[in-house]
């Protein structure tokens, strides 16, 4: 492989002539990134996960038509530890998103997020209804979107190569997975379900809405006081995506 | 009662009468019967009696024993909110002589709405219960296992009660105020406090209870039995999804294991609950044409189909002759690609890993390909109209003429690819091995189950919607209903290739009609947004889908844009109900084919 001498030959290490052709200085991330990408890009390692009518589309993506074997995409892992990349093939549901995030969670850095489809952007033509996360971002940093109801297999493809066109541009100097100075960075709060789904990252939120609007009934009332509140201390912080 | 179906009916059956169809002569007999607690339904446009509550399992059991009327195939609840009842609905069906329903409306007062579970009599009931105790908070008396089934426990009142609403309310009805006639965007996340689709009751404080809201589940399963007598072993409970590669989508059994054998088995669902029916009543009626596309995502235009005919029932509205043959082509060609594909997931499922699946797909893109073609999506056709269909024939597909495309494929492609299936597959020692015995439901049981479609028809039940309450044009046309007796995975496998099969001979019969009507009318003149219930009542539609029996259950007012109560009997779902019964005391991998076998969708499961 030849790469560009980026870095000058300076005064202040000297190269005896005899091993010049043996010795390379230079930067160093500027060596490594096109081979650690070009490695990355073309092994992403898709999780066996679909959820709705966009999981249909996935599967015909990776099967004998497009062939998602040409992207070195096609090695489809059940668990996450495996996998590289999450796709989000469908609506998420209330009572689907802890399990979602704590896949996640499980994934091993570097990971992605796509968001495959309307109802994983922004919930689609089921955004109202009472079951329905409108949109997956809400939890989880998304990388790419992909649009359609469902998205053809081209659309996904083409999701897919913009994923590529990010990790491209990753460098390994910067790369956050490897500069973590706090060791829960990159987790993400598992939602609860109660009344209705409860994302611990707002419960002050939830808190604040409440004592606004206090509960009329006050046999309701003495059956609501907090027993044991959870501790927000505790709750896993999140950082921004990347 | 396994041998009554396949025998002739026993001599001591009294005489029909011929100028009475099956249903009304039931209803005539049935209130012989129990004339204190049946009343004639009294409102416009409803069919079927009124019983009274307490006495429903004594009524059905009579319909069931004496009259013949053994299939229950849907149960619903209904809010009737301006009378201050909330209303269940049943119906049921003949399976030996055909025919329309016996419908039961049971009413009961909505603060306090207990109604005897039919559970003992029709087991097929138990999840349809348990839904109809989520969605309208009926408690059904005596029902075994009675807990939300698409929300989870804990979950905030009853949501498809009228005056229940959901976080990004707007109005009861749509078209919306702030979308027509002069619309704003606007983002439905800026009007709630917490930027998402979330809204807790007044006062509501987290309590750290929510994380236990799963305990019931397990409570439930049984645990008393000893795979090898004699021998004392532990059991485990092993949760199998919602995600895993084995359940084809976000469906998830809880396990009780002996060892490797299957004790009990319990399905947990609504990870895919996206409130069809909430949404459906907020909706006019045309606007509901998309969203069944997505019930069983894999036949789309049969899904349309049924709505359709509901629509057109409750309307009383005509179809060309033209769209009813385009309405035949498209049906069938779908059954044949949603069979490719559950097929080739079965063999998945038993082992044949990727294999088969592969092969499959080449010809399912050929069909895909058509439908794009046709109706512009691959997958969601959003074909049908009220009176007609959306589109006629392309000019091609692929470049081939589209006569010459579907003559090729009906008469070369297809059949090929069926023998070629035969060759690989079906005498395929491993698939005989794993497949042949494992999952055995007996005749008497699938009925019982309310179970549907293939996975009755290969229990010996011939069953056939098509045959059976023939819709569209299907009585003029040629075919066999395909049945199997052995009620095992293998013949599971095999009633799905014989279905093509017949599916091939119909679609031979169609092309010659499809010739001599080109260019005829293939909708009414009427326009589809405008369309208002010209009376008010009830329609419940059937067609036999590539799943099973998919029903639609549609209410509406006099002069109404949209339907008052919209409910989906699911085919997938229902069937669900044999899937413990099937896996009890076969090993926990059979479970996997069993699972297979069904061939559900989670789309039209959870709904």
């Amino acid at each position: 492989m030849t790469v560009a001498n980026t870095g000058a030959l300076t005064g202040d290490v000297a190269v005896p002539d005899e091993l010049a052709n043996n010795v390379f200085i230079g930067n160093i991330a500027k060596l490594l990134d096109p081979l650690y990408n070009w490695s990355r890009r073309n092994s992403v390692w898709p999780m066996a996960f679909g959820l709705a009518c966009c999981a249909i589309e996935m599967i015909c993506t990776a099967s004998s038509r497009y062939d998602l074997a040409r992207f070195g995409m096609e090695v489809f892992r059940a668990t996450p530890r495996q996998a590289d990349l999450m796709i989000i093939s469908g609506t998420v549901t209330k009572k689907m998103v802890p399990t979602i995030v704590r896949l996640y969670n499980q994934m091993p850095e570097p990971r992605y997020v796509m968001s495959m489809g309307a109802c994983a952007s922004g919930g689609g033509p089921f955004k109202e209804g009472y079951n329905v996360v409108d949109g997956i971002d809400k939890f989880l940093p998304v990388d790419v979107y992909v649009p359609g109801c469902p998205p053809t297999p081209q659309a996904l493809i083409n999701g897919l190569i913009a994923l590529q066109e990010k990790i491209d541009h990753q460098s390994i100097a910067t790369a956050p997975w490897y500069n973590k100075k706090d060791p829960t960075a990159g987790i993400y709060p598992v939602p609860v379900l109660g009344p209705d789904l409860v994302d611990l990252r707002q419960l002050d939120l939830i808190r604040q809405e409440a004592a606004k609007r206090p509960v009329e009934d006050p046999v309701a009332a003495a059956e609501a006081q907090p027993t044991q509140p959870p501790d927000v201390e505790a709750a896993p912080k999140t950082v921004e995506p990347q | 009662m396994s041998d009554a179906i396949l025998e002739p009916p026993a001599t001591t059956e009294p005489e029909h009468d011929p100028t009475l169809t099956p249903a009304q002569e039931a209803i005539a007999r049935l209130k012989a019967l129990y004339p204190d607690v049946i009343s004639d339904e009294t409102r416009e446009g409803y069919e079927g009696v009124v019983v009274y509550a307490d006495s429903l399992p004594e009524v059905a059991k009579s319909l069931r024993d004496d009259l013949g009327f053994n299939y229950l195939s849907s149960v619903t609840g209904v809010d009737i909110i301006d009378e201050g009842k909330l209303e269940a609905v049943y119906h049921l069906y003949s399976i030996n002589r055909g025919g329309g329903p016996v419908v039961l409306h049971v009413q009961v007062n909505r603060e306090e709405p207990l109604i005897p579970s039919l559970v003992p009599v029709f087991r097929g009931a138990e999840f349809q219960e348990r839904e109809a105790f989520d969605m309208f908070g009926i408690r059904f008396l005596g029902h075994p296992d009675l807990r939300r089934i698409l929300t989870w426990d804990g979950f905030n009142g009853h949501p498809l009660r009228k005056d229940w609403r959901e976080p990004f309310y707007e109005e009861e009805h749509k078209p919306f105020g702030s979308r027509w006639p002069e619309g704003e965007v606007f983002r439905a996340e800026e009007k709630t406090p917490y930027g998402k689709n979330v809204q807790y009751p007044a006062g509501w404080l987290p309590t750290g209870d929510e994380y236990d809201a799963e305990t019931d589940v397990y409570l439930g399963l049984s645990y008393s039995r000893d795979a090898t007598p004699g021998l004392k072993t532990d059991k485990v409970t092993v949760n199998m999804g919602p995600q895993h590669p084995s359940t084809h989508g976000v469906f998830r059994m809880v396990v009780t294991l002996d060892g490797e054998t299957v004790i009990d088995l319990k399905p947990v669902m609504g990870y895919l609950h996206r409130n069809h029916e909430q949404i459906g009543e907020r909706n006019t009626f045309i606007m509901n044409m998309p969203f069944t596309d997505r019930l069983d995502y894999l036949s789309g235009a049969s899904n349309n189909l049924g709505y359709a005919l509901t629509i057109e029932k409750l309307f009383g509205l005509s179809v060309p002759e033209r769209a009813e043959w385009l309405r035949i082509l498209t049906v069938e060609l779908v059954r044949i690609s949603n069979h490719l594909w559950a097929l080739g997931f079965l063999l998945n499922d038993l082992g044949a890993f990727q294999t088969p699946m592969l092969y499959n797909y080449i010809e399912r893109e050929l069909l895909v390909d058509f439908f794009e073609a046709l109706t512009g999506s691959r997958m969601m056709h959003n074909y049908m109209r009220f009176g007609g269909v959306a589109y006629d024939l392309p000019d091609d597909v692929r470049g081939i003429p589209t006569l010459k495309f579907l003559e090729d494929m009906i008469y070369t492609r297809l059949p090929r690819v069926l023998d070629q299936g035969d060759d690989l597959m079906t005498n395929n020692e491993i698939v005989r091995a794993r497949a042949i015995g494992a999952g055995y439901l007996s005749a008497a049981d699938a009925i019982n189950l309310s179970t549907a479609g293939p996975l009755l028809r290969a229990s010996g039940v011939p069953y056939d919607i098509r045959r059976a309450e023939p819709y569209s044009y299907y009585d003029h046309l040629d075919f066999d209903v395909a049945v199997r007796y052995n009620g095992d995975i293998y013949d599971r496998y095999l009633i799905r290739m014989d279905e093509m099969r017949q599916s091939l001979r119909i679609l031979e019969q169609l092309l010659p009609h499809l010739r001599r009507t080109q260019g005829a009318p293939i909708i009414g003149d009427k326009p589809q947004y405008a369309l208002r219930a010209p009376r008010g009542g009830e329609a419940y539609g059937r067609v036999e889908n590539p799943k099973g029996e998919l029903g639609y259950y549609v209410t509406a007012r006099r002069r109404d844009g949209n339907p008052q109560r919209y409910h989906v009997r699911a085919p997938s779902f229902i069937n669900l109900t044999a899937l413990g019964p099937m896996c009890r005391g076969y090993k926990v991998a059979d479970s996997v084919a069993i699972l297979g076998s069904i061939d559900i969708v989670l789309g039209e499961v959870d709904r």
